[in-house]
């Protein structure tokens, strides 16, 4: 018996499957993990610019008069009082303080939203989304009628200028516009995973493949490729970029995470916010941080992180750096041992313990 | 996915080719250099440990997962591939040759019967494709 019959494809798993892509099962998609190879891919995006079918995530749309005290309360970042045409990134907390997702606000008007969300956790950010808006705002789940596409490199604001107009090469980070493609309606976004300049494309459908063809073509003297998930998770790892279900979930508080710049105590009362200003207040057990090792052995998730005989944290995530050649990770650390410059070890499945030291991110400087 | 027939093999992917004076070479099979992608380094033991049948002797990394190697019969490190240090990435273009392991002085050559033949190991891969897909 075949265990994948729910396995769904992008509209762009052709395209895919033509150039080579090794496909994979994840987040109930067919996606490519590797097409020329992961180490070569990474170097594409860090010095001239990559493709990223990101199709698998998700989109979900908030609406109505109420809607901006519905996003406020539901967030930590200031995703409500920013400017239209302003792209925020944010967790979204249980009242426990655990993060329920990850996820970038979008802000059409003051009364629409429009969210992007990570593809294994849609089905439970829109069902908890509906249950803590309680019919205050209309909420839609339209991933089924977009693609995306990201556009990430050096070279990527050049590329999508080329499709989109010259207007779009100046845009700030973390910024979108709506722009035609085809007849279609697309939000051309400069946000992105990887530390690198670029954007993100949200497109319907029916329009994905020509785009995809377009940009290959349009960027070929710019050095284009397409990039699997493989370089995706090694590129978002150099700058300590959290993956959910890896380094934060629904037991990891953002304070914990290390991401206290997205939590903004003075926007008024939101989710979760009397936990995170205990934990601002008197700060938390266990800190999430970049290490680097010094020796042989790559950190894995899951693996134990040691102080002497003492377990004092887990290794959340890790790989070998395609940029500079060493393995490094992320992991929580038990305080005083999440501070810069602390030594650690890395047991590696109890063959070998390596050493390690705790480092500021990211790995690599833009 | 290749299999020579004139090989043994293991359940957690292990190869072992039969030489002389009691002696075995191991190396990992073409699936599992598949399926582990660019291998960026390995872990080995060294010249002279006693390894134990099924317990883990060393680790190969690729750029996105680690796993280990498991010893397919009991005996003592003669040799390793010292190729690997400079070029793990043998093992993803070569399995069965240039990217062999370890070679190993075996005490106990009937252990060897115990261990699947390329038919066997052929038909093992047969499955695990069926569930994958």
């Amino acid at each position: 018996m075949s265990g994948h019959e729910d396995v769904k494809k992008t509209f762009l798993y052709d395209e895919h499957v033509k150039a080579g892509g090794k496909m994979v099962p994840f987040a109930g998609f067919w996606m490519p993990v590797q097409f020329e190879g992961i180490a070569r891919e990474h170097e594409r995006v860090r010095t001239k610019v990559g493709l990223f079918d990101v199709s698998h995530m998700g989109e979900i749309v908030f609406r109505g008069p109420r809607a901006m005290a519905v996003v406020q309360r539901l967030t930590t970042n200031s995703v409500g009082t920013v400017a239209p045409g302003k792209a925020v990134y944010t967790p979204v907390c249980l009242p426990s303080g655990g993060i329920v997702d990850d996820m970038i606000f979008y802000k059409v008007s003051d009364t629409e939203w429009f969210v992007c969300v990570n593809a294994s956790n849609k089905d439970k950010d829109y069902a908890w989304f509906v249950q803590q808006t309680a019919g205050e705002c209309e909420v839609l789940d339209l991933s089924d009628r977009y693609s995306q596409v990201a556009v990430q490199g050096p070279n990527a604001l050049e590329l999508m200028g080329r499709l989109f107009g010259d207007d779009v090469k100046a845009m700030k980070p973390f910024t979108f516009v709506r722009k035609e493609y085809q007849g279609a309606e697309v939000i051309v976004a400069t946000t992105g995973y990887t530390g690198e300049k670029g954007g993100e494309i949200y497109v319907p459908n029916a329009a994905v493949v020509s785009l995809w063809r377009e940009l290959l073509a349009k960027g070929e003297d710019l050095g284009v490729g397409p990039i699997g998930l493989g370089a995706r998770d090694s590129l978002r790892m150099e700058f300590k970029y959290c993956l959910y279900g890896n380094d934060i979930d629904e037991t990891t508080t953002p304070m914990e995470a290390n991401l206290a710049w997205t939590i903004k105590f003075d926007k008024g009362d939101f989710t979760a916010r009397d936990v995170l200003v205990r934990q601002r207040d008197e700060g938390c057990a266990r800190a999430l941080v970049m290490f680097v090792v010094e020796g042989k052995g790559i950190p894995r998730h899951g693996y134990p992180v040691m102080v002497g005989d003492e377990v004092v944290g887990q290794v959340t995530s890790g790989t070998l750096s395609p940029t500079v050649g060493v393995p490094f990770g992320m992991a929580y650390v038990a305080r005083p041992h999440d501070a810069v410059g602390s030594r650690i070890l890395i047991d590696i499945k109890g063959m070998k313990k390596v050493e390690a030291r705790v480092v500021q991110p990211p790995l690599v400087k833009r | 996915m290749s299999v020579p027939k004139d090989y043994r093999y293991t359940e957690s992917h292990e190869w072992v080719r039969i030489e002389e004076d009691n002696v075995i070479t191991i190396g990992i099979t073409d699936y599992a250099q598949e399926k582990l992608g660019d291998i960026v380094s390995i872990d080995l033991p060294r010249v002279g440990d006693e390894v134990e049948r099924g317990e883990p002797i060393g680790m190969i990394d690729s750029q996105k997962a680690s796993s280990e190697v498991f010893a397919p019969i009991s005996g003592v490190v003669l040799e390793i591939n010292e190729l690997l240090n400079d070029d793990p990435a043998v093992i993803n273009t070569d399995p069965y040759e240039e990217g062999w392991l370890i070679r190993i002085e075996v005490e106990d050559l009937e252990q060897i019967d115990e261990l699947l033949s390329a038919d066997d190991y052929e038909e093992l891969l047969g499955k695990l494709d069926d569930e994958e897909g």
